[in-house]
């Protein structure tokens, strides 16, 4: 294969490594502490 | 053979570093949310079909780990299949081929959604459902992606049974063991998967057979596609109706997936019995099938749903 479609150009993301880095973390932050609300809810609900 | 780094492509992913780091709506989009969009509904189906009942939270909890497990796999296929995508105009945007993460990030963000879902399902709905699990996402990502997609014209029949699973994970979460009604939902998603796909296949037939997938027109070509749509469409009108005969639904499904069944059948007719009028054929009838087959999907979940509340 030594041809690639023709797309519609991608725009450059305006954001510094570190605004990307801060945001990817937060998100993270956030999906672990659900994690944590939902096995402690599991927990319960399996000892109903 | 192709997988990671084995093509030569002009994509950004093989030609260059990423240089900024990996945004967390580039690891979602790897994902294919609107694919999980269509698992979770069936999943959910399945869960709340099924004769019996579930803590709210557990049941939660199922279909979040068959969303992550759906999530993981259409992350490792991305993975995989990065430098094929950066060929077809439909998936060259993907974040792989456009250079916006690299491959061992997604990767690992797939190995960690796939082993996270089967893990904490276990642990909290049961280990059959898990091992179910574990089985859809070998199949999906190893059986179909890596062995079959490249190798046979069947690869979407055989490789459909990866999108069928949900519903029976469902059921078996709520009941905990297997039975014919929850094999009979993952029939009824098994036979529907090729005439949606090869639907989709007949219009972007070109972006195909540039990359060299060997999707049934491209290697069978278009008449014997479209007989095989009309075969399977056939095939959808007792299956669809099949959990009523057994007596696992009543009148309100049985009724529903004989009339929505119908009309596939009808559009699947149209689409089978004609042949591409030349290069300016805008393949309507193909278009409409396909769209129509998602929200057929949809409807008759629901149906299967609203029937169990409407027995209560």
């Amino acid at each position: 294969m030594t041809e690639t479609s023709k797309t519609e150009p991608v725009q450059a993301d305006p954001r510094t490594p570190e605004q990307i880095r801060r945001s990817r973390n937060k998100v993270l932050g956030l999906s672990l502490a659900a994690f944590v609300v939902l096995v402690f809810l599991i927990s319960i609900a399996k000892m109903g | 053979m192709y997988g990671p780094g084995t093509m030569t492509t002009t994509s950004p992913s093989s030609t260059a570093a990423t240089a900024l780091p990996a945004d967390w709506r580039d690891l979602i989009a790897l994902t294919k949310p609107r694919v999980i969009s269509l698992v979770i509904f069936t999943g959910l189906c399945g869960l709340l079909a099924a004769p019996g009942a579930i803590h709210p939270v557990l049941g939660f909890t199922a279909i979040l780990c068959i969303a992550m497990g759906a999530g993981g796999a259409a992350a490792l296929n991305q993975w995989w299949e990065a430098d094929l995508d950066a060929g077809m105009k439909r998936t060259a945007n993907r974040p792989l081929p456009q250079g916006r993460l690299d491959r061992t990030t997604a990767r690992d963000f797939a190995g960690v959604l796939c082993a996270v879902s089967v893990f904490l399902m276990g642990f909290a709905v049961g280990w059959l459902p898990a091992a179910i699990l574990a089985v859809s996402i070998f199949y999906y990502s190893v059986v179909y992606t890596i062995w079959l997609k490249p190798r046979t014209p069947q690869n979407i029949v055989i490789g459909g049974g990866a999108g069928a699973f949900p519903p029976l994970i469902g059921w078996v979460a709520v009941t905990g063991h297997v039975t014919l009604m929850p094999v009979l939902l993952f029939a009824i998603i098994f036979f529907w998967t090729p005439p949606h796909f090869w639907a989709l296949a007949l219009f972007v037939k070109s972006d195909y057979a540039k990359v060299g997938i060997p999707m049934m027109p491209v290697v069978a070509g278009e008449k014997s596609t479209r007989r095989q749509i009309l075969a399977y469409a056939v095939l959808l009108l007792p299956l669809t109706a099949a959990p009523w005969w057994i007596g696992g639904t009543g009148a309100f499904y049985g009724i529903s997936a004989l009339v929505l069944s119908g009309l596939f059948l009808l559009l699947s007719i149209r689409v089978g019995l004609r042949e591409r009028t030349g290069p300016e054929d805008r393949m309507k009838p193909e278009k409409q099938l396909f769209a129509y087959s998602i929200l057929y999907l949809f409807v008759l979940f629901a149906a299967l749903v609203a029937d169990r509340f409407i027995m209560l």
